[in-house]
């Protein structure tokens, strides 16, 4: 009953995207203001019958109705509630329920509380939702329905792949998702400007907002990920360049531009066709991130989907939208009238800089990821991993390094040289003295490791550099929040380098009582034991790991076994300090009877995702400062028709 | 005297440095990935035409029955990859993945040192969901010697 209702919900919510799209087309002719009026509630009604489809599944999920096909086949009663819960987005067909409840409900929030665009291109805006929902409630209604039932009930279900039975499952996908989906709405911004030919501050204004929050659930989905391959791979890597990573990592290129360019225009009026062009690119990669993970062209953990229809089906969706926007885009763009002028020294032509640059390693990781499915068609099977991307991305990311040091500086318009002269050449003796520190003290090291190290330092300085001769107490936020973001920048970047240079491996067979040393840790292997948890068995180490002589720390790496489905997977044990982390893997029992163990010493290594969660902080803060000023614009126009309504008594 | 682009030179000369830097991406991008790709081999066309020592690749076959040796260190081992004309002798150090077993598919990713292969990595197929990309297509160009195998 529950299936059957959630589906016939998820058929009226797209029944009203067809409404929506439809109405908010016609409303665009001028006398049509029934029609107009029409659109946002029904905007608002498809996001609650989406979100009462998602919940309906989620309930067969935590109730594990198998005589639903998608339960039976990804979940078992005997399955820990989180997981269950987490299994509901564990699967091909619910994760496209999540995008499309995601969506629907961020197009009706838009419609709810959208009060400063004019209400024409807010109209052209809903309608262009509608037209990318319409698109994705057609593939999951029709290519991937999740409430399809069994002709006979399962006696038990299949369950959970044990690599995504981890608790990072349950946040890692959704936080994504309201990234990637968040997306779609600077995407029909974009769309609705240009149809109403209205793109300019007021546009930017009301887009930066949604553009920030899905930039910052991006950050740290991103974030998490990173953190989650880290510790559950067992392989020491944070980043592996993974497609289904690149898929995360393009929309955060795109994003971070749109974001840039977004207060450009806003603060400005400049840049309006690249706004623009960047708002249509950030959630067309989203699409192809999600065409290259869910297609199954690429196998991994994240490819649910093996039927290749569904990989048709996206791939149709990718040209409709993406060929459609690019060619509203063509028509219109000449119509967008140029924008206010700047110097080559200004805040402006710093921005326009980087954001040519994180294009320009977009670019890069697109081309890597897809030159192994263009040769694989021709016939001849290549990978593509660090050796490329590392230098390659390195080449446009270090003078965007160095710009970004100087940007916040500079003042909009026209700014002189003389006047920066301090501001910059603090942070750039501090990354010289950090070089020749790392130089001669560290020697040798690679030269990609060596220049983050002496760059982050330098980084981190310029990034506090716009709040010298400010009041703290009267600094807005969102300036707070560019500072955090950017020494995050500069955190992370630290901790990628320092694990690049400093990381220390050992690997060894050991029996118990055995000890290795691991850069400054002696760890001594106590025992192997047999544990059990609610689901799996598994064998644990004990493991004493003392730093530098001192007390020693008890670790519990496990390689863990699985029975439904069957499967294995190991469970690392991390001691973190403050000046790095001990990663400790167990493998296989060899046949002399010792076990094999791996270790690493990662100096600083946590900071990548230090930095990553302050990135993802300063866009809070940003996005704070910006909410709270526009409600307090509000709450002002408001005041002042109350006076005049007053007065005119 | 100001240096403020000219109104109708500014959006050329954005659209410009854009496209250098796009194109000058693109480039590089191509250039890189003629050095950089790793290239897949089967042990025929490793023994045939060897690629040059120290450079990437990616070696795919079957793990021979009764090849896995393990070193004195315990973490080594040594294991010929053949498929049905060649057969080429891997060094491997580290945690084998969990399905890694004489007689099944496994793909290496390393360079060659000498005659030997060495694997930085080991792909092993963990279930039938998930498989090696570079896997899917040998089962169909060897599936027969492969069910014989693994029967």
């Amino acid at each position: 009953m529950i299936a059957e209702l959630g589906l016939a919900m998820l058929w009226m919510a797209a029944a009203l995207a067809v409404l929506q799209l439809v109405a908010g087309a016609l409303a665009l002719r001028p006398g049509t203001a029934q029609l107009a009026g029409v659109v946002r509630p029904v905007a608002i009604l498809q996001g609650v019958l989406v979100a009462f489809a998602f919940a309906s599944l989620i309930w067969l999920f935590l109730s594990t109705d198998l005589s639903v096909k998608l339960v039976a086949e990804n979940s078992h009663s005997a399955k820990p509630f989180i997981f269950k819960l987490a299994g509901t987005w564990g699967n091909h067909e619910g994760s496209m329920l999540m995008w499309v409840t995601i969506m629907s409900l961020a197009g009706g929030f838009v419609a709810l509380i959208e009060k400063r665009l004019r209400e024409e291109t807010l109209i052209a805006t809903l309608a262009g939702q509608a037209f990318v929902s319409l698109g994705f409630y057609a593939f999951l209604l029709l290519a991937s329905n999740p409430f399809e039932r069994l002709p006979e009930p399962a006696p038990e279900g299949l369950g959970l792949n044990p690599l995504l039975q981890d608790i990072g499952l349950a946040f890692h996908p959704p936080t994504l998702y309201v990234g990637y989906v968040g997306l779609s709405i600077a995407f029909s911004f974009a769309v609705g400007a240009l149809v109403t030919r209205d793109v300019g501050p007021a546009f930017a204004r009301a887009m930066r907002p949604w553009v920030l929050g899905a930039w910052i659930f991006l950050t740290l989905g991103i974030t998490a990920g990173s953190y989650w391959a880290y510790y559950t791979l067992g392989w020491g890597g944070w980043w592996f360049w993974d497609p289904v990573e690149n898929a995360s990592l393009m929309p955060w290129l795109a994003a971070t531009a749109l974001l840039h360019s977004c207060s450009v225009l806003a603060s400005r009026n400049a840049l309006r066709t690249w706004t623009v062009m960047l708002g249509v690119i950030a959630f067309s990669m989203s699409m192809v991130g999600t065409f290259l993970v869910r297609s199954g062209i690429l196998t991994s953990v994240h490819a649910f989907a093996v039927d290749p229809t569904r990989g048709s089906f996206i791939l149709a969706l990718l040209a409709i939208y993406i060929g459609g926007a690019l060619l509203l885009f063509a028509l219109r763009a000449s119509t967008v009238t140029e924008g206010a002028r700047f110097a080559v020294l200004s805040r402006e032509s710093a921005l326009v800089f980087n954001n040519v640059m994180l294009c320009g390693i977009l670019g890069i990781v697109l081309i890597g990821t897809l030159y192994p499915l263009l040769t694989e068609a021709m016939g001849v099977k290549v990978s593509v991993g660090p050796p490329y991307f590392n230098p390659v991305s390195a080449v446009f990311a270090i003078p965007m390094f160095l710009v970004m040091a100087v940007g916040p500086v500079l003042r909009w318009r026209e700014d002189k040289g003389g006047r920066i002269t301090w501001p910059v050449a603090i942070p750039a003796l501090v990354s010289a003295a950090a070089l020749l520190v790392v130089e001669l003290l560290f020697a040798p090291i690679n030269l990609l490791p060596a220049l983050g190290l002496a760059l982050a330092p330098g980084l981190a300085v310029a990034s506090v550099m716009p709040l010298r001769g400010r009041n703290l107490a009267r600094t807005p936020l969102p300036i707070y929040g560019m500072v955090i973001g950017h020494l995050g920048i500069a955190v992370a970047l630290f901790g990628m380098a320092s694990e690049g240079a400093f990381s220390t491996e050992k690997l060894a067979a050991m029996n118990p009582g055995d000890s290795q040393q691991v850069g400054p840790f002696k760890v001594s292997l106590q025992a192997i034991d047999p544990v059990a948890g609610p689901n799996w068995t598994a064998l644990e180490a004990t493991v004493a790991a003392s730093y530098a002589g001192g007390a020693a720390t008890v670790l519990h790496p496990q390689a863990r076994t699985f029975a439904n489905p069957p499967g294995n997977r190991t469970e690392s044990a991390l001691l973190t300090r403050w000046n790095g982390q001990l990663y400790a893997v167990l493998g296989e029992e060899g046949e002399d009877g010792r076990w094999q163990m791996r270790f690493w010493w990662k100096p600083f290594v946590p900071m990548i995702w230090y930095g990553g969660a302050l990135v993802a902080l300063g866009g809070l803060l940003a996005l704070l400062g910006r909410v709270a000023r526009d409600v307090k614009r509000l709450v002002a126009v408001d005041k002042i028709a109350y006076r005049r309504e007053r007065q005119g008594r | 005297m100001s240096t403020i682009i000219k109104a109708k030179h500014q959006r050329l000369v954005l659209i410009v440095f854009a496209l250098v830097a796009l194109i000058g991406a693109g480039l590089l991008a191509a250039y890189a990935l003629k050095n950089q790709a790793a290239y897949f081999y089967l042990p025929s066309e490793l023994a045939a035409k060897p690629p040059e020592a120290g450079r990437a690749v990616r070696l795919g076959g079957m793990v021979e029955k009764g090849s896995i040796k393990t070193m004195p260190d315990g973490v080594t081992i040594n294991f010929f990859v053949k498929d049905d004309k060649a057969r080429v002798p891997v060094r491997f150090s580290g945690i084998t993945p969990d399905l890694f077993v004489e007689g099944s598919g496994v793909v290496a990713e390393g360079r060659m040192e000498g005659t030997t292969f060495v694997a930085d990595n080991l792909l092993a197929k963990h279930d039938e969901k998930y498989v090696p990309r570079e896997m899917k297509d040998m089962t169909s160009q060897q599936a027969k010697a492969v069910i014989a195998e693994t029967k």
